[in-house]
C-alpha cells in the first residue's frame, strides 16, 4: 500500500492544495479511503489528520468505511426514475444478494443511489467505481453481475457499455462553428488597441499585469458581445474578466467550471466531448485579456466526479494543445504569452458548482462556500484573483474572439445575446442536446424535441423553475427564463408531487451542512415530503413548507439553500391536486402512524389483542 | 471623524473593518448570535445573527457577523421578522440534536438555551431527528457528548487558531456533518487536547465538558440564571475582535 | 351552579414534577381555588375527564395508554396545554429515541442481569410501547405550550392567570425556562 501511496503523493508533489485529488487516486487505487492511508497522506502532506479525514467525508464518491470492489451508484434524477431505476436496482440487489446500502459480506460489491450523473439522455444509468454506464436494462444488468460475479476487474469490462453518445440534435452557431484549434487565439493576437498605453500606466502603479497586445480589444469583444454566463446566474462576462483583470496582484488565475451537478443538465457533457478544443481555447483567450498570461498562472477545469470517463480524453486534447503551441510556453509564438490548464476531479458533491465551493475544493478543501465579498474575481485560487466560468461561457467566448462582438451580440434577444445549449431529457421522442438562439419558445423546444401531452417541464433544474402547459410560451432567455441548461419534461402521466419529492431528496443530500437552515431545513423539508407522500400530511405541513421557505431564503449561506424549496413551491402552486389528494381531510393528523408505532412491541411481546392497537382516529 | 450606520433606527459608528455584529456590540447594542465569539473570526455559519441590511444593493438578509460596516447602511434587527428567523433557527439546532436540558450539566450556562429563552421560545416547533450519537468518554479530563453539538465551529476554530493542535475538524455533509477529533482512533483521548486549552472553554454548547465538575453551580446562581443573554453578551463584547483566518475551518477563508 | 373555570390535569410519560411545580404556588391554590375546579387530575381522583375549559397535560406520548389518555383530554378541552419538557418534546423518556425500542426491550428485561424472571412482558393488562416517544403535539392539536422541567411555579401562576383574565399568556424570558 505504502508504495502506492508514495507515487500517487510524488504524482502531486505532496502538495496540500491537491489533497483531493489525491484522496480521490487513493479510492481507485485501494478501493477505499482506509484509516492507515489518511495517517498516511496526513503525514505526508504535513497536515492535521482530522483535516484529511474531514475532507474524505465531504464527497460522496470517497468511501472511508471499508474496501470494496465494486461500488456501483445508480443514478437517481427524477429522469432516472421515470426509466424504472428502482425496479433495475432491486433487481441488481436480488442477482448479487445484497441489500441497498449495505456492503456485501464478502467485501466485493455494494449497491446504492447518487445524484443525478448527467446522462439524463440516456438513462437509467450507473456508476461502477465511479465510471458511467448509461442506458440500463435487463439485459446489461445481467451482463453486468456476470462481470461482477466472475470478478472481472471494471478495466476488462467491455467498452460497449460505457459507451455515452453526444446526441446532439440541434446545432447551432456553437456546436456548428468550422473554427480550427487556435483561430480564436490567433484573432485575439491580432487585434491592436490604442487604449494599450493609459491601461499600462496604471498597471505599473497598482500592479496590475502590463497588457500584451490585443488583450484589452479582446476584452471589449467580449465586453461588446454582452455575453453573459451560462452556469444560470447570467452575470455578464467581459465585466467579470474586466473586474478580475483590474484586480491587485500579479498573479491570476482562470478556472473552467465543469461541475455541472444540477439534475437534468447534460449540455457540459458534451460540450466537453464534442468541442473540447473550444472550451480550452476559451480558456486560453481569457487567461489573455485578464493577464493571467505574464508569469506563473494556471488554469483549471474543475471537472465533476460523475465524468470520470472524460479525464483521460481531454487530457489528451491538452497535450494536443501543447504540442501546436496552443497551451504552454510562448503561446502562438508570442513571447511571455505562457499559460496552461490542469484537470482537477470532484468526487460527488453538488455544492461545489457553486463558485467559491469549487474554489475551495481546488484548494484541496471541503467545498464549502465562501462568505462574499469578497468575490473571486479579486480573491479566488489561494485568494488571488480568479475567473470562474462555466464551460458554455468558454466556448462562447472563443465564438466571440473569432468571429467579434458586434456578430455575437446580432444573435439572441436584445438582453440574451447568442446561443443556449438545452439538456432535454424525460418524456420526448428525442431527448439530447438542443442549441437555439436565446428566444425560442418552450413549445418550441417540446415540438422539436417529439414531446406530447406535456403537463410540465422543469426548467434549468430544481433549483430553477417548473413551468405548466399555459406558459409555454415562455422564452428561454435571461429576461423570462433563465436557465444553466436543464430542460426536462413531463407528460400528463407524470405525478408531480413525486417530481417535486424527488428534488427535495436531491436537496437534503447535497447541502454541505456549513449554514444551519440548509443543513436542518434541507432534511426537514425532505422529511415533511415524505410525511405527506406516507400520507400523514395534513395542510399543516404545507404551511411549514412555506415557513422552510421563508428561513432558507432568509437566512441561507448559498443558492442551494436559497432555491431548495422552489420546485416544492412551484409544484405546489400549479398542481396543487396532487398534494392535496395526499391530504388527510381532518385539520389535525398524527405526525406519524400510531398503529406502525407499536409494531416493534408487538413483535416483541407476541401480543396481538386489541390493546395492542392504536386506531388512526379516536373510537 | 468616524462612520456610522443605522441600527433600527440609531447611529452606530465603526471602526474599517468591523463587521456590523461587532461595532453594534462594541456600541452597547446587542444583536442575538450564536457562532460568533469575539476572540475568533466570524464564519457566519448559524445565522442567528442575520438582519436586514438596506444599503447601495437595495434590500437583503445577511449575518451580521461577516456583514462588512459600512456608511450609510440601514440595519434592521430588532424586528418580529428577524426574531421570528432566530426562534426558527435555534428550534432547528434543537430539532437536530438531542438536547435534553433537564439531564444537561450545561443547563444555566448554555448559549442556545439561553438564546432560547431570550428570544421567546416556547415549544419544539419542528419533529425531532433523534440522531444515534454516542459520546466519547475516553479521555481522563473531558468527556465530549455529541449529542449536543450544533456545529458552530468554536472548537474547531479556537484549537487551530490558538491552540495551534487541530484537535477538532469536521467530517460529513448536510445533516450528517458532525464534529471529528484529530486521532486514527477516533477517540479524545488519543488526541494531545489538554486542560488550559482554548478550544476546551470555548463550547457555548455541552459537548466539551471537564469531567468531575458538574452540577457544581446551583440552580438560580449560574450564568444565565443571574442574567439574560441579551445583557450578558454585552458584558462580553468589548473584547478585542481577532484576525486571521483557520486553513481547517469552514468558511472563513 | 357553577361559574368556575374547570380544569382537568394528567401526568403521561412524566414524572409528576409538573404537578408538584403546580402545587407550589403555594397560597396562591386559594386565589385559583377561587376560580377553579377540578375535573380528572391526581388531585381529585375523578378517573375520567368531562368537559373542560382547561386540560393540563405533563409527559409525553410513550405507549398506547398515553396516546387513549391525551385523547380523551383532546376530546373533551377547549385548551389543551402541554406541560413541562416531557409534553413539549418528548423530555427525557425521549432520551431512549435514538435506539430501537427491541434493543431497549432486550436490555432491560432481557439481558440485564439484575432481574430474576427474564422475559418481556406481555401482559394485556399493560400498554404497549411506542417505538419512539413523541411531544404531544405530533398526536393532537395542543393549544399552548409551556417549557420548562417543571415549569416554575410562576410561570405557571403566569400562565393561568393570564388565561383565567382573557388573555394570551406571555412570559418574561426569566420565565421560559428548558431545565
Amino acid at each position: 500500500m505504502t508504495h502506492e501511496l508514495q507515487s500517487i503523493l510524488a504524482r502531486h508533489h505532496d502538495d496540500p492544495t491537491r489533497l483531493l485529488q489525491v484522496l480521490r487516486e487513493v479510492q481507485e487505487a485501494l478501493s477505499w479511503i482506509s484509516p492507515e492511508s489518511i495517517d498516511y497522506v496526513a503525514d505526508q502532506l504535513n497536515l492535521p489528520r482530522a483535516r484529511v479525514e474531514g475532507v474524505a467525508g465531504f464527497y460522496s464518491f470517497l468511501h472511508t468505511n471499508a474496501a470494496c470492489r465494486y461500488r456501483l451508484l445508480f443514478s437517481d434524477n427524477i429522469t432516472d426514475r421515470m426509466l424504472g431505476n428502482q425496479a433495475l436496482l432491486a433487481a441488481l440487489c436480488e442477482k448479487l444478494w445484497v441489500e441497498r446500502g449495505h456492503l456485501s459480506e464478502d467485501g466485493l460489491v455494494s449497491i446504492d443511489t447518487t445524484s443525478c450523473t448527467g446522462l439524463c439522455d440516456q438513462g437509467p444509468a450507473l456508476l461502477v467505481n465511479g465510471w458511467a454506464i448509461p442506458r440500463l436494462d435487463a439485459a446489461r444488468l445481467d451482463q453486468i453481475a456476470e462481470l461482477i460475479l466472475a470478478q472481472t476487474p471494471v478495466a476488462q469490462w467491455p467498452g460497449e457499455l460505457f459507451a455515452v453518445e453526444d446526441n446532439i440534435r440541434r446545432a447551432d452557431i456553437l456546436l456548428g462553428h468550422e473554427l480550427q484549434p487556435g483561430d480564436a487565439l490567433r484573432a485575439a493576437l491580432s487585434r491592436g488597441g490604442a487604449i494599450e498605453a493609459a491601461a499600462n500606466a496604471r498597471s505599473w502603479r497598482e500592479g496590475i499585469p502590463t497588457a500584451e497586445q490585443g488583450a484589452l480589444t479582446t476584452l471589449e469583444e467580449i465586453k461588446k458581445s454582452n455575453l453573459r454566463g451560462r452556469g444560470g446566474a447570467g452575470f455578464t462576462t467581459g465585466l467579470k474578466w474586466e473586474a478580475c483583470r483590474n484586480a491587485r496582484g500579479p498573479l491570476r488565475y482562470v478556472v473552467c467550471n465543469a461541475d455541472e451537478g444540477e439534475p437534468g443538465t447534460f449540455k457540459d457533457r458534451v460540450l466537453l466531448t464534442a468541442q473540447a478544443d473550444l472550451v480550452f481555447e476559451g480558456m486560453t483567450v481569457c487567461a489573455y485579456a485578464i493577464g493571467a498570461s505574464a508569469g506563473k498562472t494556471k488554469g483549471f477545469l474543475y471537472l465533476r466526479g460523475e465524468y470520470r470517463h472524460l479525464l483521460d480524453p481531454l487530457n489528451e486534447v491538452l497535450a494536443r494543445r501543447r504540442a501546436a503551441n496552443l497551451l504552454g510556453k510562448g503561446i502562438l509564438g508570442q513571447a511571455g504569452f505562457d499559460f496552461d490548464i490542469e484537470i482537477h476531479l470532484g468526487a460527488g458533491a453538488y455544492v461545489c458548482g457553486e463558485e467559491s465551493a469549487l474554489i475551495e475544493s481546488l484548494e484541496g478543501k471541503r467545498g464549502i462556500p465562501r462568505n462574499r465579498p469578497p468575490y473571486p474575481v479579486t480573491h479566488g485560487y489561494l485568494q488571488r484573483p480568479t475567473t470562474v466560468n462555466n464551460v458554455e461561457t468558454f466556448c462562447a467566448a472563443a465564438l466571440v474572439s473569432a468571429q467579434g462582438g458586434d456578430w455575437y451580440r446580432s444573435i439572441g434577444t436584445t438582453k440574451s445575446a447568442g446561443t443556449k445549449v438545452l439538456s432535454v431529457s424525460g418524456d420526448c421522442a428525442r431527448p439530447g442536446i438542443y442549441e437555439y438562439p436565446f428566444g425560442v419558445t418552450v413549445r418550441q423546444v417540446l415540438e422539436d424535441c417529439g414531446a406530447a401531452n406535456t403537463l410540465a417541464v422543469q426548467i434549468s433544474g430544481p433549483s430553477g423553475v417548473c413551468i405548466a402547459v399555459d406558459e409555454f410560451d415562455r422564452r428561454i432567455a435571461f429576461e423570462d427564463l433563465a436557465t444553466a441548461g436543464a430542460f426536462m419534461v413531463f407528460d400528463a402521466s407524470r405525478d408531480m408531487f413525486e417530481v417535486a419529492r424527488n428534488f427535495a431528496h436531491f436537496f437534503a443530500h447535497e447541502s454541505c451542512g456549513f449554514c444551519t437552515p440548509c443543513r436542518v431545513g434541507t432534511a426537514m423539508l425532505r422529511t415533511t415530503m415524505d410525511k405527506i407522500a406516507e400520507g400523514h400530511g395534513t395542510l399543516y405541513d404545507l404551511a411549514e413548507i412555506e415557513k422552510l421557505d421563508r428561513v432558507l431564503n432568509q437566512s441561507a449561506h448559498c443558492g442551494l439553500g436559497h432555491t431548495a424549496c422552489n420546485p416544492t413551491l412551484d409544484t405546489l402552486k400549479r398542481f396543487r391536486p396532487s398534494y392535496e389528494r395526499r391530504l388527510k381531510s381532518q385539520d389535525f393528523e398524527p405526525a406519524f402512524d400510531l398503529d406502525g408505532a407499536l409494531a416493534a412491541a408487538r413483535r416483541m411481546t407476541g401480543r396481538d389483542d386489541a390493546g395492542a392497537h392504536l386506531s388512526t382516529e379516536d373510537a | 471623524m468616524t462612520d456610522t450606520f443605522q441600527l433600527d433606527g440609531e447611529d452606530v459608528s465603526f471602526a474599517p473593518g468591523q463587521s456590523v455584529l461587532q461595532a453594534a456590540l462594541a456600541a452597547g447594542r446587542y444583536i442575538p448570535h450564536l457562532c460568533y465569539h469575539p476572540e475568533f473570526k466570524p464564519h457566519g455559519s448559524c445565522k442567528v445573527c442575520t438582519v436586514k441590511a438596506n444599503g447601495g444593493f437595495g434590500n437583503r438578509y445577511a449575518a451580521s457577523c461577516t456583514l462588512p460596516a459600512q456608511a450609510g447602511l440601514n440595519v434592521e434587527s430588532e424586528t418580529e421578522e428577524m426574531n421570528e428567523l432566530r426562534r426558527t433557527l435555534v428550534q432547528m439546532l434543537f430539532a437536530e440534536g438531542n438536547h435534553f436540558c433537564p439531564s444537561c450539566e450545561k443547563s444555566g450556562n448554555c448559549t442556545l438555551q439561553a438564546l432560547g429563552s431570550d428570544l421567546g421560545v416556547m415549544t419544539a416547533g419542528f419533529r425531532h431527528f433523534y440522531p444515534d450519537r454516542p459520546v466519547d468518554a475516553s479521555h481522563p479530563e473531558f468527556l465530549l457528548d455529541f449529542n449536543r453539538c450544533i456545529l458552530c465551529e468554536l472548537c474547531v476554530r479556537a484549537s487551530c487558531e490558538v491552540d495551534n493542535k487541530c484537535v477538532f475538524a469536521l467530517s460529513g455533509r448536510g445533516l450528517d456533518k458532525h464534529l471529528i477529533v484529530n486521532a486514527a482512533s477516533g477517540k479524545l483521548a488519543d488526541t494531545d487536547v489538554a486542560l488550559g486549552d482554548k478550544a476546551v472553554d470555548v463550547c457555548p454548547v455541552g459537548v466539551i465538558l471537564k469531567k468531575r465538575v458538574g452540577f457544581a453551580v446551583p440552580i438560580g446562581q449560574r450564568r444565565y440564571d443571574q442574567r439574560p443573554i441579551s445583557a450578558q453578551a454585552l458584558d462580553d463584547a468589548p473584547r478585542q475582535a481577532a484576525v486571521g483566518g483557520c486553513a481547517a475551518c469552514e468558511g472563513t477563508s | 351552579m357553577s361559574q368556575k373555570i374547570r380544569v382537568a390535569t394528567t401526568s403521561l410519560a412524566g414524572c409528576f414534577g409538573c404537578h408538584m411545580s403546580l402545587l407550589d404556588i403555594d397560597e396562591r391554590l386559594f386565589t385559583l381555588l377561587e376560580h377553579v375546579e377540578f375535573d380528572r387530575s391526581p388531585l381529585t381522583d375523578i378517573k375520567h375527564c368531562g368537559p373542560c375549559d382547561i386540560g393540563l397535560v405533563e409527559g409525553g406520548i410513550c405507549n398506547a395508554e398515553n396516546v387513549h389518555v391525551l385523547r380523551e383530554f383532546r376530546k373533551n378541552c377547549k385548551i389543551l396545554v402541554a406541560v413541562g419538557a416531557c409534553a413539549v418534546t418528548g423530555g427525557l423518556p425521549a432520551q431512549r429515541n435514538h435506539l430501537s425500542l427491541a434493543d431497549c426491550l432486550q436490555e432491560v428485561y432481557v439481558t440485564e442481569v439484575s432481574l430474576e424472571h427474564g422475559g418481556i412482558p406481555n401482559d394485556p393488562e399493560l400498554p404497549l410501547p411506542l417505538d419512539k416517544v413523541h411531544p404531544l403535539h405530533e398526536v393532537v392539536k395542543v393549544d399552548y405550550f409551556l417549557p420548562g422541567c417543571p415549569p416554575s411555579a410562576d410561570t405557571l401562576w403566569k400562565f393561568l392567570t393570564d388565561l383565567l383574565a382573557g388573555r394570551t399568556p406571555s412570559f418574561a424570558p426569566e420565565l421560559i425556562r428548558y431545565d
